[in-house]
């Protein structure tokens, strides 16, 4: 495979930064899966198609809008109607999701190299991500697993909380660079590690 | 002014792209029927009060919506996906006069 060269490699800069005498508050990481897939399922084929994620992922997505599961090594999550984000961190996902999903249940679309993958995890974090999104980042809004499409400004992003206190967010690769000095610049006042 | 979106919940406004009147009925592509044709290009209602609207949730799950705003007071009083009525080509060909 060819290797892949990260957007944010000029600007991710490993250590603790901005007002950490207290204590570090955010841990900002780029999590590099070898697989973002997004899966659309024809209308009527949806229970087909989480079928067929848990035949190829052995997560069992729950019924609901922006239900979603992870298990650490992958996750999947609903962002619209009858559509998913399946992303693990091996490489080569979508050929074996393309046997899966076939044309008569819906489509398979290989994001991989186009998505970039941000974590955002620490006490803080849903306070950080609530300056960016205007949507409800706590918990009984936003459970472990689920998945919320949404936008800061023109950048999309979509956003899964993998943990109590942790979010991953998939933007474009052209917007990730300004997206992550901005989270950057948004974690100063509390002080935050890059890793 | 938020819209509440049936698949993401309440959401700002700025996630949303408005898409038109919602009262519109487009002509078949093959109709001649001129008065159907200007109508759907340039009639519309501009009530003050309740209108149907479609919006797109562009900053979202992208999914088009069947809206009803209160023109006077921007109050959303329904959303619901606007998926499937396009799809009912029998009832759409019925009305049709060519």
């Amino acid at each position: 495979m060819v290797e892949r060269q990260s957007p944010l490699e000029p600007v991710l800069h490993p250590g603790s930064h901005g007002n950490f005498e207290h204590g570090v508050e955010i841990i900002l990481s780029e999590t590099r899966p070898g697989s973002i897939l997004q899966l659309a399922a024809w209308p009527g084929e949806e229970k087909t198609l989480m079928a067929g994620i848990h035949a190829v992922t052995g997560l069992a997505l729950p019924d609901g809008a922006g239900g979603g599961v992870t298990d650490g090594v992958r996750s999947v999550f609903g962002f619209a109607p009858g559509k998913f984000t399946v992303v693990d961190e091996a490489e080569g996902l979508a050929s074996t999701f393309a046997s899966v999903v076939t044309s008569a249940i819906g489509t398979v679309t290989d994001l991989s190299h186009g998505r970039t993958a941000i974590r955002i995890a620490g006490p803080k974090a849903e306070w950080v991500l609530a300056k960016f999104f205007a949507i409800d980042f706590a918990l009984p809004a936003f459970p472990i697993g689920a998945g919320r499409s949404t936008m800061h400004h023109d950048v999309f992003a979509q956003i899964q909380r993998t943990g109590a206190d942790q979010f991953d967010i998939y933007v474009f690769r052209s917007f990730a660079r300004s997206f992550w000095k901005a989270l950057c610049h948004a974690s100063e006042e509390v002080g935050f590690e890059v890793q | 002014m938020l819209i509440t979106c049936p698949y993401c919940g309440p959401r700002d406004v700025i996630e949303f792209t408005y898409q038109g009147d919602g009262n519109r009925q487009r002509p078949q592509p093959a109709s001649q029927n001129l008065d159907a044709w200007n109508a759907y290009v340039y009639d519309r209602l501009n009530p003050a009060g309740d209108h149907n609207e479609i919006w797109q949730h562009s900053g979202g799950c992208r999914a088009h919506l069947r809206v009803v705003r209160n023109t006077l007071t921007h109050e959303i009083s329904s959303t619901a996906f606007a998926r499937g009525d396009h799809n009912s080509v029998a009832r759409h060909r019925a009305e049709d006069k060519p």
